[in-house]
């Protein structure tokens, strides 16, 4: 990894039922792909709040990947649903904020498509490659004692 | 024994928390009864270099409202803290970055742009931009550095307390001058308004349905709302759920929506995505399509979900600005 | 990072075990730096790598660890929670702390197995790692809720698999609902005349089973019927059944046929779907003489009545038992179950789509599964092999693989057909004397007793070409293929292309998911591999388990298998629904949501979030508070909640952020 190319970090979310059981396929599978993904499992992408995927960014993510279930498999009825509404919201927020398109990423992706986690992850991992490290205005600091900042900001 | 010093200051502000220190109305005298006030440019005659004379923390507190954006605001900030013992963050602006802080979404020179070329009765051939000196004939004229970016208080001082609101209503502002006066303020880093969002206080909870059934999110100017109904109920994007109560729920008694100035709650990481989901939650639709008609009425997310909070927000500012 | 949960006096002292899992992850991870990695971690009191993590050895270092340096968080890094995370929290436990201050990171399935590069592998088992030591810290001590289990079962599906499970657990006492959309149990092995490879007669081996159903004192069996909802979760399942009208009174039919020979269609009209087509039936018909239920049935859509109103209705003058009722409707069943048994089976391929071997355009050319009607003395023929044109075939050619390893339809292998193939060949061989000529890619006989099958062909005198036909055609070049059907194919084995002139063409389709899986699927929660197949928790160690709790697969619906696997995974089904039910009860996963009444300023926000209706707003208190028997632990209400009031345990806010900060802290 250290040939001097840019290796973006992606935080992924995925739910326990579909997307996430999808890269374990992949892995039993053996499905080669970029290691920059690091996933977080959730039980569902309804639980997914748009407040981790700008901690994330804020914390060091060059991208993040949301996957879910395929709308109506979702293994509670809708959460899949829920998702794409906040998603939907989120990325039109995000993009006013100058985040490109293609760093936030919502993917379904079903408990048999280990071979779509492998070419969803390389193709996003080439696309935010090409864009670059994603460098968010630093939040300023003041001097002297630290005030309160978000304890998930905090370092 | 010698009353307490007092100050306020106003950075980058409307001129609205001022206004509010007017409506504690007859309560004012009270306050300056109790108190010494030493430093009031608004309203009182007071200099900087009175300030600058001044032995540090020789001011009990210091009320600072208005986000900081200038050189000159982040003097007077940096001064007013060594001056002051503790200093409130006073108002949205100060507190979240405020109105002013949604500058944030350009860069400095878009914003600059916008008011000193493209703005309707502009005419500026020569394209000039405000300079820091200016050689006139009188002697060197100076103007404050326009900053990057807009910052809250507590982004450029430490800052012990803080005010919401947009302004602070009176009964929080009350509140907060009894705990100085009485010496019964909470830890430091408070925020002196309840722990619970505006739902909690609004006139119109117990209207709310459990399940919200609007397809679609509407303006306030597109519809003639129920003066009995929750806002949300009726399609207006509300941020009660997603704010600090105090208020007593003026905007809805007024049959507008909350736009979140109260700040973010115990708990919330990120004001604008926070209430952004729990708006996005509770629309009426499942697919691209009817999600994409849902949503079209809300045209500026950005401007409404961190309306008074974009310099607090994870994001800070528009990438790159 | 290593915060103390809000519950917890003690500081954070964490062990984080990597394991090598043999070479699975040690071969791509370098283990070694991973732990000296942990070890640095703020909290990490113990880090160690270890071979074999899940273990007997491997989970004693983690219980003596805990007691010499008092560890009250464990981290191990090996493979999928899914896989072994009960084994670590049981280890934990006994170990003598909760189960629930335990995190695993994935660095398995997650990492070696999908990493190229060892260094990126090794840098990405790091950010695991750091995610769940971050995590761990903010965890509570939880505890699993116990649920009775519904002591009855649900088996869906009536064919030999369905049967057999249904069979079984009616004997070990439990009280079965069967539920078949067909008007008869039977499946496709009714179908057959003879099973492979002994050639035991289909029928002699399955009636007797078919009948323990119906008579079996603990099995409830709904033919025509299927499953319209499900809801609820393992142990408790609330089941809706629809009965469909079959326009006869079940209760009052005794099959005596009479109904059906005063029928005003003198003969049989309609294409018999028994017997795909090849015989006609009547309005009112039995599936097949040994149809179970042995209960007739009239098909609204041919009768005269449905379709005229101006029927004398013969059958109902003709029944004894007055059993015949055309005012039936749709009957709605509601059942309570602790398990379900997924037996829903397969379809056969559609030969339509692979045209080049003439399947509905020329009549010399079957399907295997007519063929088999064919061959059975009870079917549209008597067991006589004669071609739509009445002829006796002196030449047959037999099609191996049509829909099975062909990248235009299937890729798979179906598994049965080179076996059915060669019973086939052997059966019409032995009717006709015709001379047999197999197509075929590879002939694969794995089994007891198949090899030996096919050598016994190969002795019989059936002709073997190797290589997949191109096509049938009626288009000859020769006197000899003169009114014959000619199968092109390249003979591999001695590398020329052949003509073969034939007067019956067999096209041994494969099998498929039924049409209607995806439905099925979602009914009961559970997933499809892309072809359609229901997906088995894993391959190897849950090969009947699916992903939804206490919901199990047996038979052909899991993938293509023959009729004894289908039996064996049939019991296994219903062993696992047993050792379900006879457990008593399940311990629930405890990541419910709760709500911090504190906090919460009574919005309403999460209650319509919840698709179980397990948040109610408390008028009192002006609240909002979940019911956790209902809760099932997506999330999506503590997403919406605007008041961070309402918090899912195992997923809490604190816990995900703390998770992320700890992926993003290492670089």
């Amino acid at each position: 990894m250290s040939d001097g190319t840019f290796q973006p970090r992606i935080v992924a979310f995925f739910c326990n039922w579909c997307t996430y059981t999808a890269a374990d396929l992949a892995g039993i599978s053996r499905m080669s792909y970029a290691a920059n993904v690091r996933v977080v499992r959730l039980m569902c992408s309804g639980r997914l709040d748009p407040q981790f995927v700008v901690a994330a960014l804020r914390q060091g993510a060059d991208g993040v990947l949301i996957g879910g279930c395929h709308p109506g498999d979702c293994h509670y009825q809708v959460g899949n649903h829920k998702a794409l509404r906040r998603f939907t919201l989120l990325k039109r927020l995000l993009g006013q904020l100058g985040i490109e398109d293609e760093r936030v990423r919502l993917e379904w992706i079903a408990a048999s498509e280990g071979d779509k986690v492998q070419r969803v992850i390389n193709e996003m991992v080439a696309q935010v490659r090409a864009l670059g490290p994603l460098g968010l205005t630093a939040i300023p600091r003041p001097h002297g004692e630290a005030a309160a900042v978000p304890p998930c900001c905090a370092e | 024994m010698s009353k307490p010093k007092v100050g306020f200051y106003w950075c980058a502000s409307c001129g609205g928390c001022e206004e509010a220190i007017v409506d504690l109305a007859a309560d004012i005298l009270g306050v300056v009864a109790a108190v010494d006030i030493v430093f009031w440019p608004c309203a009182m005659d007071f200099k900087r270099a009175d300030v600058e004379a001044m032995a540090d923390g020789e001011m009990a507190v210091c009320f600072v409202n208005g986000a900081v954006r200038t050189s000159e605001q982040l003097e007077m900030a940096e001064l007013l803290r060594r001056k002051a013992g503790l200093i409130v963050a006073f108002g949205s602006c100060a507190h979240t970055g405020g109105i002013p802080g949604l500058a944030n979404l350009y860069s400095r020179e878009g914003v600059l742009a916008a008011a000193y070329d493209a703005a309707f009765a502009t005419v500026n051939p020569e394209g000039m931009r405000p300079q820091t000196e200016y050689a006139a004939p009188e002697g060197t004229v100076t103007l404050p550095e326009l900053h990057e970016t807009v910052k809250k208080l507590d982004q450029v001082i430490p800052v012990e307390y803080y005010l919401p609101g947009c302004p602070p209503p009176v009964k929080l502002i009350t509140g907060a001058l009894g705990a100085i006066l009485e010496g019964t303020l909470p830890p430091k880093g408070s925020i002196l308004a309840p722990e619970i969002a505006l739902c909690s206080e609004c006139p119109r909870k117990d209207s709310k349905p459990e399940k919200l059934d609007f397809t679609a999110f509407k303006r306030p100017h597109q519809i003639i709302a129920d003066p009995a109904l929750c806002l949300l109920a009726q399609g207006l994007l509300c941020l009660g759920p997603s704010t600090r109560a105090g208020c007593d729920a003026p905007c809805i008694t007024g049959n507008m929506p909350c736009t979140g100035c109260g700040g973010p709650l115990e708990g919330t990481k990120d004001l604008g995505t926070n209430a952004l989901s729990a708006a996005a939650s509770v629309l009426e639709a499942t697919d691209e399509a009817s999600i994409a008609v849902g949503l079209a009425e809300v045209p500026d997310p950005a401007g409404a979900f961190y309306r008074y909070s974009l310099p607090a927000s994870l994001l800070y500012a528009k990438k790159g600005s | 990072m290593a915060t103390l949960g809000p519950n917890q006096g003690d500081a954070v002292r964490i062990g984080v075990y990597i394991c090598h899992c043999g070479i699975n992850i040690a071969g791509k991870v370098d283990v070694a730096d991973v732990t000296q990695f942990a070890a640095s971690l703020p909290g990490v009191v113990v880090a160690r790598d270890y071979k074999f993590m899940c273990s007997d050895p491997g989970q004693e270092l983690i219980q003596q660890d805990i007691r010499e340096h008092g560890l009250n968080r464990i981290v191990v890094a090996s493979c999928s929670p899914l896989m072994h995370e009960a084994t670590f929290r049981r280890a934990a436990a006994e170990g003598g702390i909760n189960p629930f201050f335990f995190q695993m990171a994935n660095i398995r399935e997650h990492v070696s197995w999908v990493t190229a590069d060892k260094a990126a592998a090794t840098e990405k088992s790091r950010a695991l790692v750091a995610a769940a030591v971050s995590r761990v810290g903010g965890h509570e001590a939880l505890e699993r809720q116990r649920v009775a289990v519904k002591p009855d079962v649900l088996v869906v599906g009536g064919g030999i698999a369905g049967i057999h499970a249904a069979l079984t657990l009616a004997d070990s006492g439990k009280t079965v609902y069967l539920v078949e959309r067909e008007p008869t149990i039977g499946g496709h092995m009714a179908k057959f005349d003879k099973t492979f490879p002994t050639l035991d007669c289909a029928a002699c081996i399955l009636t007797p089973k078919m009948s323990l159903v119906r008579q079996h004192p603990n099995i409830t069996l709904w033919t025509y019927a299927e499953v319209a909802d499900v809801s609820g979760y393992v142990g408790n399942f609330s089941v809706t059944v629809r009965r469909k009208p079959r326009y006869v009174i079940e209760d009052r039919c005794v099959g005596c046929n009479a109904c059906v020979e005063a029928c005003v269609f003198k003969e049989g009209k309609f294409a018999d779907e028994f017997n795909y087509g090849l015989a006609k039936r009547k309005p009112v018909y039995m599936p097949f003489p040994q149809a179970t239920p042995s209960v007739v049935l009239i098909d609204p859509a041919t009768c005269l009545h449905f379709k005229t109103g101006k029927c004398k209705q013969a059958c109902k003058a003709a029944c004894e038992r007055d059993a015949i009722d055309f005012d039936q409707r749709d009957e709605l069943v509601e059942i309570e179950v602790g398990a379900i048994v997924v037996a829903t089976g397969f379809q056969p391929f559609d030969a339509e789509r692979v045209p080049e071997y003439g399947y509905g355009q020329y009549p010399g050319v079957y399907t295997s599964l007519e063929v088999e009607r064919l061959v059975n003395a009870s079917g549209p023929t008597g067991g006589e092999i004669t071609l739509r044109d009445g002829r006796v075939p002196k030449a047959v050619g037999i099609i191996h693989c049509v829909g099975s390893r062909d990248h235009a339809t299937n890729k798979y292998c179906s598994r049965v057909c080179c076996m059915y193939s060669l019973k086939l060949a052997h059966l019409v061989k032995e009717r006709t004397g015709a001379e047999i000529y197999n197509f075929y890619i590879d002939m694969r006989t794995p089994g007891k007793g198949y090899e030996e099958f096919y050598d016994k062909l190969l002795e019989e005198g059936v002709h073997f070409i190797r290589g997949r036909a191109a096509e049938v055609t009626d288009w000859t070049m020769t006197p000899d293929e003169e009114g014959k059907l000619v199968i092109r194919a390249e003979d591999t084995l001695i590398g020329a292309v052949r003509r073969i002139p034939v007067d019956m063409v067999v096209l041994s389709v494969g099998l498929e998911a039924q049409a209607d899986a995806g439905e099925v699927r979602r009914l009961f929660n559970i997933s499809c591999s892309h072809e359609g197949w229901f997906l088995e928790r894993h391959p190897k160690l849950a090969p009947v388990s699916t992903f939804t709790d206490g919901v199990f697969l047996a038979g052909a619906c899991q993938g293509p298998k023959d009729i004894p696997d289908t039996v064996a995974q049939a019991g296994a089904a219903a062993a696992e629904a047993m050792a379900l039910i006879d457990k008593g009860y399940v311990e629930l996963e405890p990541n419910t949501a709760f709500i911090d009444e504190e906090r919460c300023s009574g919005c309403k926000t999460c209650i319509a979030m919840c698709p179980y209706s397990a948040i109610s707003f408390i008028a009192d208190a002006r609240v909002a508070r979940v019911n956790e028997a209902l809760c099932k632990g997506c999330g999506t209400c503590v997403a919406a909640c605007p008041s961070a009031a309402a918090q899912q345990h195992l997923f809490t806010d604190d816990q995900i952020f703390d998770e992320i900060a700890g992926v993003l802290s290492y670089v």
